[in-house]
């Protein structure tokens, strides 16, 4: 299996759904970019041409409607914004369209398309480069929302994003791009609306999203050198989120933390905190965990980082405080290296 | 230049645009009984614009109009029964009772389904024209929308996209003079719509939007003009909504405008204009058919079954 970079992994979904599928073509503002979309779009439009990589004006909100228009008439396109906080501009056509188009006619249409939105995190880039915007999205019903962790999910989560009939919002994170794994080749997809147990364990479940699978991984590693045991869940699709996996672990493990990269309220861990009181309240020892991000906007210098961030460091401490019998010497310090402060920045 | 039109394509647009006063009139007739529970945008005065543009087209070519479309889905062949069922919210409706009165939707008559946000689907449009060409299928794409949606951001977006990729998309402004209850003068500079869009390159014209020929033959020019590669047009259709924004009623209680200012618009009647020039037997033999037709739907419409599951039987799991 080649190992690919998380951002040469995304390339790979498009080019093997590219050639497979004549209707798949990618659309958005600065894709034919010579940077080519953090390397994401590399040589395609040489290979495509500009039909199928499709520069777009500077009008994200008429670029949705106009990929979803062309969803409904069987097209599957991939709409890219360098940065998430793009979505918002394009709300009406995301949540008054795309969301609702296949209900409000019977179910006679559906919505084949990809929304992707690259979270910038990292670097100084400040409130509105960096939000995290899957929650929100996540509210509408509707809509699927996908967010990988690691590049072999990146392209699967991407295949299957392309290939599905509903519209899908592919939130990846600019930290994990240069992060690199065996990604499997061909047309890979993964399962939507499955969650992947990463390590099982009988003491604690541990769920992440995203950036935070990595740490969740350290953390569940410390802890096992402590003699504890953590199933570590990895949501991988937030919307349907995989309820019945993490239920199954809570009913196993009676503890339950959820490490998210959004903020605390409102979002994806109060409503698998919510779902788990509600269908496994007696299973649960001690009330669940949730580490997020403080409950405002990220500050741009990077010196308050270590602040606004929780990483592996936060999520032991919470088991500690969940397993009682565990007693750490010291807490490690130890981050995942895509967290490590080595990022490439600025873009 | 402008080819002559025929007697025959008169008397479609006749037939067309008088259906649909008929139906109109018969909503407003029956609405108050509260059958209909749906917002209805009546578009009584506007007809000649769906008559004259759907003369031009074929199935194959598609519209995407808005809330006030009930004239737009009958002129592209939109099935009678079916829209009577949505506007009364029953499972035989075009939408199976989900969408109501604003979500009309007929795909194998080339009319996509509608919205209810003002200007949202002038880039559904523009992606639907992009689809057929890189399909390389000889279609047009239509929007439709009034003057308000001139205001939206998203037209400035659509036009230029569409002229920068030369699509054939065919840009149709109802000019009703009113948003609501709003007129345009409060809204925008003085400052002809149909000029703003030609500064985009698109090329522009206005007609009488109260005449389904002169809409009929400008639909024409700009069909040849999107066929041959030549991009989008824009057609806006100077017209007046003689009934208020939603609902039966007209609105001169309101104030912002009298019956006395309305009387010049009543003489411009597009229904009138037309039966001057087909014959009186045809103008008897088409009302008489269309009662039928209209009492048939409504009856079929009020004694048609209520949806009873939550979720489309098609996206329920299986």
């Amino acid at each position: 299996m080649p190992v690919m970079k998380f951002s040469e992994a995304i390339r790979d979904a498009y080019l093997q759904t590219m050639r497979a599928n004549s209707e798949v073509y990618l659309i958005g503002v600065g894709i034919i970019d010579p940077k080519a979309v953090f390397g994401s779009v590399e040589g395609l439009l040489k290979e495509f041409g500009e039909d199928r990589v499709v520069e777009g004006p500077l009008a994200e909100q008429m670029l949705t409607g106009f990929a979803f228009a062309s969803a409904t008439l069987g097209m599957r396109p991939v709409l890219i914004h360098h940065r998430v906080d793009f979505l918002p501009l394009t709300m009406d056509q995301i949540v008054n369209h795309c969301a609702k188009w296949s209900y409000m006619f019977g179910g006679q249409q559906t919505v084949p398309m990809v929304i992707r939105g690259i979270v910038g995190r990292g670097w100084g880039n400040g409130p509105q480069h960096t939000q995290s915007l899957h929650g929100l999205m996540a509210n509408i019903p509707g809509l699927k929302v996908v967010v990988p962790s690691n590049a072999a999910d990146a392209k699967g989560l991407m295949i299957a994003a392309i290939l599905d009939n509903d519209p899908v919002i592919y939130i990846d994170h600019r930290w994990l791009h240069g992060d690199s794994c065996e990604v499997p080749e061909g047309l890979y997809q993964i399962q939507l609306g499955k969650a992947n147990i990463l390590r099982e364990g009988v003491d604690l479940t541990l769920v992440a999203i995203g950036p935070m699978v990595q740490e969740a991984l350290i953390a569940a590693k410390q802890a096992a050198e402590s003699g504890c045991s953590i199933e570590v869940i990895d949501l991988r699709t937030i919307r349907p989120l995989d309820f019945e996996t993490i239920i199954a672990s809570v009913k196993k493990t009676g503890h339950l933390i959820i490490a998210d990269s959004d903020w605390p309220h409102f979002g994806v861990a109060s409503a698998l905190i919510s779902q788990i009181s509600q269908k496994a309240f007696g299973a649960l020892k001690k009330a669940p965990i949730s580490i997020t991000w403080p409950d405002h906007p990220v500050p741009a210098s990077y010196a308050l980082d270590a602040k606004y961030y929780p990483m592996a460091k936060q999520i032991t401490e919470a088991i500690s405080k969940l397993l009682s019998n565990i007693l750490y010497e010291n807490i490690s310090e130890q981050t995942s290296k895509s967290h490590a402060g080595v990022h490439a920045g600025p873009f | 230049m402008k080819s002559a039109v025929d007697q025959k394509t008169v008397d479609r647009l006749y037939a067309t645009a008088l259906k649909i006063r008929m139906v109109e009139e018969t909503i407003a007739l029956h609405y108050p009984k509260g059958e209909m529970k749906t917002p209805i945008h009546l578009c009584t005065g506007q007809e000649a614009n769906p008559a004259g543009v759907c003369a031009a087209l074929t199935d194959k070519d598609m519209v995407f109009a808005y809330y006030r479309s009930h004239g737009w889905y009958l002129a592209k062949g939109g099935h009678l029964g079916r829209m009577m069922g949505e506007i009364f919210c029953k499972s035989t409706g075009c939408s199976g009772g989900y969408g109501g009165s604003m979500h009309l939707i007929d795909l194998e008559r080339g009319f996509a389904g509608t919205t209810a946000l003002v200007a949202a689907a002038q880039p559904h449009a523009v992606g639907a024209a992009f689809t057929f060409k890189s399909r390389k299928q000889n279609r047009v794409a239509v929007s439709c929308f009034g003057d308000g949606a001139t205001e939206e951001g998203i037209f400035q977006e659509s036009l230029m996209f569409a002229t920068l990729r030369k699509l054939p998309v065919i840009f149709i402004c109802e000019n009703n003079g009113l948003a609501t209850n709003t007129w345009v003068k409060d809204r925008q500079p003085a400052f002809p719509i149909y000029k703003r869009a030609e500064g985009f390159g698109v090329h522009s014209v206005v007609v009488d939007g109260n005449d389904a020929v002169q809409v009929y033959q400008a639909t024409q020019e700009a069909i040849v003009r999107a066929k041959q590669g030549d991009g989008p047009s824009f057609i806006e259709c100077m017209t007046y909504r003689m009934l208020e924004h939603c609902g039966p009623n007209n609105d001169f209680g309101l104030g912002f405008r009298s019956e006395q200012d309305a009387v010049s618009w009543k003489q411009k009647d597009p229904i009138q204009h037309l039966e001057k020039q087909v014959s009186v037997d045809l103008q008897e033999q088409l009302r008489n058919t269309y009662q039928i037709e209209i009492d048939l739907a409504m009856d079929e419409a009020r004694k048609a079954p209520f949806p009873t599951q939550l979720l489309p039987e098609r996206l329920q799991c299986p």
